[in-house]
Parts: C-alpha cells; structure tokens; sequence
C-alpha cells in the first residue's frame, strides 16, 4: 500500500516536471535574445553579408516565433543543436563529454562534504561550547566565508608549489592521472562542507532538546542509541533538504574550480556562453540545470519522506 | 581486515597514478578551446596558433621576422602594375598522399569565399582579390572571383588594386588551402582526428574538447626534415594564474600571458619574453557629439595624459606610449607625434571655452569589464581631473553590450584595441574611412579617405608610405580623430635555453616548424 503511495507521487511529481521544463525552456529562449549584442558581434563589425550568412546557417535569420518552435521541436527530438562558438561538435556531444566530468567531481566532492561535514556537525553539538566545538565552527565560517578563488591557488600553491605533490591542474586522462582530483575535489568541498557542519550541528542540538529524546532518555537508552538511532535521523531533514539543490549545483559544475584546475566539465559553458550570446549553449546548460535540479529535488523530497514518519505522500 | 585494507590502497594508489604519463615532447598553454579546427571558420589567435602547425598556405612566415616567406607556393611573379600574382607550386602532398595542387587553392579559396561557408573571416580574402566581394555578397557567382590555375603548379590570382602587403596576408587562415576531397567525403567531419588531412608541418592525433588537442609530425610534409617535435600538446587553460603555475612547475614549455599581478615578478626571470606587438591601444572619441566634436577639447585631452607613467606604473607589462596610430613597423617612416603638455593642453581647453575646465560637461567614459580597462581608464579619469579640472564618469559594460553601445555610437568616450591583421600601416587606418567597420567614432575627414584610397593603388615603396604617412598625420596629428594610449607588448614565458627555434616578433607569430630542444 505504502509502496503503490509512493510510486504515484513520484509518477505524479514527474509528470509536474514537464510544465515546469516548458515554462523554463520558453522564458530562458526569449529572456536571453533581450540581451544587447549577437553571438557574431566583434571589434570589427562584420560586413553585414556575413552576418547575413552566419545568421542564416543557424536559423537566426527566421522570425523569433518560428525559430522557438523549430528548437522546441529539435530539444523533443532530443537535438541540442550546434553551439555558434565551438562549431566543430554538436552541443549533445559536448555536453555527454562535460556533464560526466563534472558529475565525478561534484559527487567525490559532495561525499566528502557530507561524511566530513555530518561527522563536525556531530561532534560539536555533543561537545557543545567546548574548545573543540569552537574550533570546529571558527573553521567551518572559515569555509564558508573564504570564496574558492581564494582556497583553490592556496592549495596549489601549498600542494604543487611549495610541496610539489600534486600537480597544479589538468584532468584524469592527461598528466598526472588521478592526483589531479585531489585538490579540486577538496576545494569544492570545503563551501558545502562548512554548510553542512552547521547545519548538522544546530539542528542535532535542537533535536536533543526536544520530548521524545527526553523519553528515549528516561527510558535508560544508552547515549550511542540515541544518537544514532534518534537524534540523527530526526537531525537529517534539514540537511536533505539543502542537498536537493547542493547536488544540482556541484554536478552541474563549478565555474571557478574548473576553471582555475582546468578542468574540462560543464561549469566553464555557463559562463562562457551567456559571454559569448551563445544563444544554444546557454539554452543546453540552463535544460541540464533545470532536469538535474528537479530530479534531485524529487529524490530529496523521498529522502525527506523516508526519514521523517510524518510526512504522507498526497 | 587489514589484508582488505592494504588491497584497498593499492587500487587507490593504481587508480590515482594509473593514467599517467603523456610522451608529449611540447606543451603550449593556448589560453582557450579553438571556435574550430577548420582554417577557414576560425577568428582568434589561438587558433592560429594551431593551425599553424596543421596548415600551410601559400606563404608561411619567417620564425624571426614574421615576414611572408614561400610555403607551399616555391615562387612568385607580380605583374608590371602589382595587381597580378603568379605562383608556382612546389611539389607537396597532403597528409594522405594526394598532391596539392593549384585547383586545390581555387577551391579552397571558393570555399571560403562561398556564402553558405559563412566564414567569420571572409571579409579579409574578399578584401584583396578581384570580384571576391561580390561572390561573398551574391552577388555575382563563383566564376567571376579572379584565381585561376593554369596548369597543375601554377596558380594565377587578380587584386583589387597593387597592395602590396598582400603577400604576408596569404600567411593568413582566411586565405587557407584546405583538403577538399577530404572535405567531399567526410564532411564537417573532415576536422576529426579520425579523417584528418592536413598540409602542414603536424597531423592532429588527437582532441578531447575542452581537454587537450595532441598533434603529431607530418612525415609527408615537404619540409619534414626541419620539424624537430614530434608531438605538441595544446592546452585550453583559461585561468592565467593556474597557467604562470604550471609554467614555474615545469608542467609546460609555453604559456603566452602573464597575469598581471605577477608581471614583476616574471620580468626578473629569464624566460619572460616581453615584445613590441603590431597592436595600438587607443580611445575612441565620438567625433559627432559635443564637446568632443571640438578638435581642441580633444586634443587637450589627448595631450594632457602622461603616458610613460602610465605604461610603467600602471599597466606594467613593457607597453610603449603612442603617439601615433600606427605602431612602429619596417620601412614606414611614422607619422609626425604629438607632444604631451598640460600647460598646452589647457591653453587649448580654455580656446574652446571651457577655461580651468569651467562648464565642461560630465562625459562618460566606457569600457569593457576588465580589471586591467579599469585601472587605465581610472589612471586617465585622474589626469583629466587634475592637469585640466574636468570630471569624467566611468561606464564599463560586458563584453558584447559594451560592443553594442560602440556599434551605436551611444558613448562620449570609448576604450578600444586593434591588433594589425599584417604588416602594412594600412590595417591600423582603412577601418577609419568615413563609413568603415571600425569607425564606431565617426571621424570623418574627406582629404584622409582620399589618401587612403590613393595609397590602395600605388605601388609599395617609400612613395606610398609617405601618402599614408599624410593620411595618419591629418588622422592624429592633426584631427585627433582617437586618442592613442600605448602600442600592446606581449608576454611569452618559454625557456630558450632549452628550446631553438623560437623568436619574439612584432607579430607574436611562433612557426612550430624549427622548434627543437637545444
């Protein structure tokens, strides 16, 4: 009964997403060609014959409407198209490169954060107002308030510089091999990692203060019972709830990891198109985003759902 | 347990070490992925950076001068009033075998020149050869385009007039030879590492986007026996301070900028290469808009900066103050200079009215979003203040609106930068002709466009640099038609002691041909 619950939810909550999708492919496809410029705009202005002939290769030249319709068609047929920047490849054969990177490096980035993060968290609550509880939270604002451009170059200057451990950049497949995720994993760590410490802390310190603890205590469970079996889980939900949205974010990849570790994944096309008026690419990434954010938010919604009792699925 | 354990670490540690090793003999940092392999549908200089490993044109340029030296043509013959080229051919084959021949540089040209290529660099071949403009346009079609073989290694091309500069600009990728039975049977494929066919001194081996693009020495290039690398890696690295990292590692042979901040630094090591560079760095006056419409105002302007102070202190990185449009070249002589002087400068801005700067309006000053832009508009904003008691307000914009609002002319002031497409005054001048594509100013100066013009029809020589010389001295001199800052200079780090072959020149052209570990 429960299972057959769970599985219209979430047929229902997929069939919400297309509405969702259409209305956020729509507005970006229209909200982006407001933007001053061209994506064949340069110092030297182009003869307007080229332009006329750039546009016409990539259907710029139709009236808006129609070319709408036409990308809405080739996304259905599951077409990207072709980026105006990067002519060489299409934008699905960029993308099948990229997102898999970026995947890699979000999700070690974001086991780390969590299995670090939720160990802090803990700790410091239990210990609360101890030396170590200060420490552990100093660090963590630390984490949060020092931007990665800052702790990317220290790292390597510390790890590849200084120690000459680790190379400075470059992916899997070139160089150094596997060393080279050491240092960008740890640095898109360390941002969700301090989030993720507080979090835990303030909500473990709440959930220990509240009655069916006090039960649970009187009862005369020993403290790793109610810690592990009680506290946490009822600790978690907040934590869930901020991974939906920290998932799509860390695998949809990192700007500014990727670039200062050269790093070939999906971050450097977010900017880098809208620069450009790259109008297909920034359509391409802004569909990623929006698939990988709903899906994680439906897998933390069922998360969310398995750990608290309460929560029906209507 | 522990057994698992200790398994467990070696498959980290095989796993972490496991893809290692390259076998590379070069690595260049090339600052970004290319728009495109394909010579013909590229714009940037770092793609000209690969393709001049992939390709080879007509001419190809001497590793120290960047002068046009033979390629695949062996020799030339111009007619008696410049206007008609005759090549011939030497014997070289494609990477696969197939001779090229000069119906490969027709079609190859065609191809360029062709609408439906829609090349972002057409202009430039259809600014040189007879009836190409046309064929660009739809005008007319391919046949009227004036290039001809005439026998298999004899290739015949017509000019618009005798321009002289013409042959380095054959070194160019928009004046490409490209393999078009490749291009026949693959397609847009043709580019892949899997079909490509190239004529140059590398064959591309291989390209991961985003990651690397690896080529490898081309047996069947004619001149295989002075390429000495058999392989050059291309990195896309954007972040120049991961690139400097690199560099002092060791990681790579070549980096082509140096951030900024580290400019001192670098310059006391003896791999930093600083060069003049065929680029002028200059500010766009809106000639129709006032005050600026005034020559006086905007030769007060110009002339009450202090240039040294601002290329030493300032921007750091060797720049040379300019005077003039044109950066100093071979063989032209230069146009007259203007002198930095506020007490001149402010006599001028008091003649025009505005005495002590007195009821001169605010103008806007606009540039692209960089921290470099800003520093130097906001050294200039200073000088204004101080030496002329005017106020200027700073606007900058990202990079494609900023390019918007110069294209309309909705600016008081502009920051722009011209790099010279070859070495000829011309490139740095023609774009100022009044309707010209860079013209986003409006100068306008109708005894300037006649020279420009004339000088298009003479033949190359001290004459006719003197008629450009005219031309750029009623352009600066005399109109202040823009404001010139500095000429760019460019840094490369590279350790010559280690490698041959490579020359710091005006045009930052580095032929990968020579280049070989000392």
């Amino acid at each position: 009964m429960i299972r057959c619950n769970v599985l219209a939810y979430v047929l229902r909550r997929i069939v919400g997403m297309v509405p969702t999708l259409f209305i956020i492919v729509t507005l970006s496809f229209f909200i982006i060609r407001l933007a001053p410029g061209s994506p064949f705009s340069s110092e030297r202005n182009l003869p307007p014959s080229v332009i006329a002939n750039l546009e016409k290769k990539v259907h710029l030249d139709e009236p808006l409407p129609l070319q709408y319709l036409r990308y809405l068609g080739d996304v259905l047929r599951g077409d990207l198209g072709y980026s105006t920047k990067h002519v060489d490849f299409t934008i699905n054969e960029f993308i099948a490169r990229a997102l898999p990177v970026s995947m890699t490096l979000g999700a070690l980035a974001l086991v780390l954060a969590l299995s670090v993060g939720i160990t802090v968290g803990v700790v410091s609550a239990l210990k609360r107002n101890s030396l170590m509880d200060h420490s552990l939270m100093a660090l963590a604002i630390l984490g949060i308030s020092v931007p990665m451009f800052v702790i990317g170059p220290l790292l390597q200057l510390l790890f590849s510089v200084h120690l000459g451990w680790l190379p400075t950049a470059g992916w899997l497949s070139s160089r150094a091999g596997g060393l080279t995720l050491i240092l960008p994993v740890l640095t898109l760590a360390v941002t969700d990692f301090a989030y993720i410490a507080r979090l835990t802390r303030t909500s473990v310190l709440e959930v220990l203060r509240s009655d069916y603890i006090r039960t649970a205590r009187a009862k005369g469970l020993s403290q790793r019972a109610i810690i592990w079996k009680h506290t946490l889980r009822g600790a978690m939900l907040p934590v869930v709830s901020f991974l939906g949205p920290a998932f799509a974010n860390i695998v949809t990849g990192s700007v500014v990891v990727e670039s200062i570790f050269d790093i070939p994944g999906m971050g450097r096309f977010f900017v880098n198109s809208a620069l450009n008026r790259d109008y297909f690419m920034i359509m391409a990434t802004v569909i990623v985003y929006a698939v990988i954010l709903v899906i994680a938010n439906l897998i933390a919604d069922l998360v969310y759902a398995a750990l608290d009792p309460r929560v029906v699925y209507e | 347990m522990r057994k698992f354990l200790q398994a467990g670490a070696a498959l980290l540690v095989l796993a972490l070490y496991g893809c290692g090793g390259t076998g590379v003999d070069f690595i260049i940092v090339n600052a970004t992925e290319p728009q495109s392999l394909d010579p013909h549908l590229v714009e940037g200089v770092p793609e000209h950076r690969i393709n001049m490993a992939l390709f080879e044109g007509l001419m190809a340029n001497d590793p120290r001068t960047a002068e046009p030296i033979p390629g695949i043509a062996e020799s030339y013959t111009v007619s008696e009033d410049g206007t008609v080229y005759t090549f011939k051919l030497r014997d070289a084959v494609w990477s696969d075998g197939v001779p090229i021949t000069a119906e490969t540089v027709v079609k190859s040209w065609l191809r360029i020149l062709n609408p439906e290529t829609a090349s972002p660099y057409a202009w430039f071949p259809a600014a040189f050869i007879k009836g190409a403009q046309d064929y660009l346009d739809g005008k007319a079609g391919p046949e009227n385009v004036a290039i001809r073989a005439i026998d298999a290694k004899t290739f015949e091309m017509t000019l618009v007039g005798p321009l002289p500069y013409v042959l380095g600009a054959l070194t160019h990728y928009a004046f490409g030879i490209v393999p078009i039975h490749a291009i026949e049977k693959y397609g847009k494929d043709w580019i892949k590492p899997e079909n490509f066919v190239g004529n140059g001194p590398f064959v591309l081996k291989e390209w991961i986007p985003q990651e690397s693009i690896v080529v490898a020495k081309n047996p069947r290039y004619w001149d295989a026996a002075n390429v000495y690398l058999n392989s050059i890696k291309f990195l896309p690295t954007e972040d120049e301070n991961s690139a400097y990292t690199m560099f002092i590692k060791g990681e790579v042979d070549w980096i082509t900028s140096v951030p900024v901040d580290l400019i001192v630094e670098a310059r006391k090591r003896p791999d930093y290469h600083n060069s003049a560079m065929l680029g002028t760095y200059y500010y766009i006056f809106n000639n129709e808009r006032k005050p600026l419409k005034d020559v006086r105002v905007r030769q007060a302007l110009a002339r009450a900066i202090n240039r040294a102070e601002l290329t030493e202190k300032v921007t750091q990185s060797g720049q040379i103050p300019a005077f003039t449009m044109v950066p100093p070249m071979s063989g032209y002589p230069g146009a007259k200079k203007f002198t930095e002087s506020v007490e001149e400068a402010r006599k001028l801005l008091a003649e025009a009215g505005y005495p002590d700067g007195k009821g001169f309006p605010k103008l806007t000053l606009l540039f692209n979003t960089s921290e470099n832009h800003k520093k130097i508009a906001e050294y200039i904003q200073q000088q204004w203040k101080v030496n002329l008691g005017i106020e200027v307000e700073l606007t900058n914009q990202e990079w494609k609106t900023y390019l918007e609002t110069r294209d309309r002319g909705e600016f008081d002031i502009a920051r722009a930068g011209w790099v010279g497409d070859y070495q000829d005054p011309n490139t740095f001048l023609d774009m100022f002709l009044i309707g010209g594509g860079g013209n986003d100013g409006k100068y306008a100066n109708t005894e300037f466009d006649r020279r420009i013009n004339d000088a298009a029809k003479m033949r190359p020589g001290p004459e006719r640099f003197k008629v450009l010389e005219e031309a750029e001295n009623l352009f600066i001199y005399q109109d202040m038609g823009v404001m010139p800052i500095y000429f760019y200079a460019v840094n490369n780090m590279i350790d010559t002691s280690k490698w041959d072959g490579w020359y710091p020149n005006v045009m930052d052209f580095h032929p990968w041909k020579g280049i070989r570990r000392k």
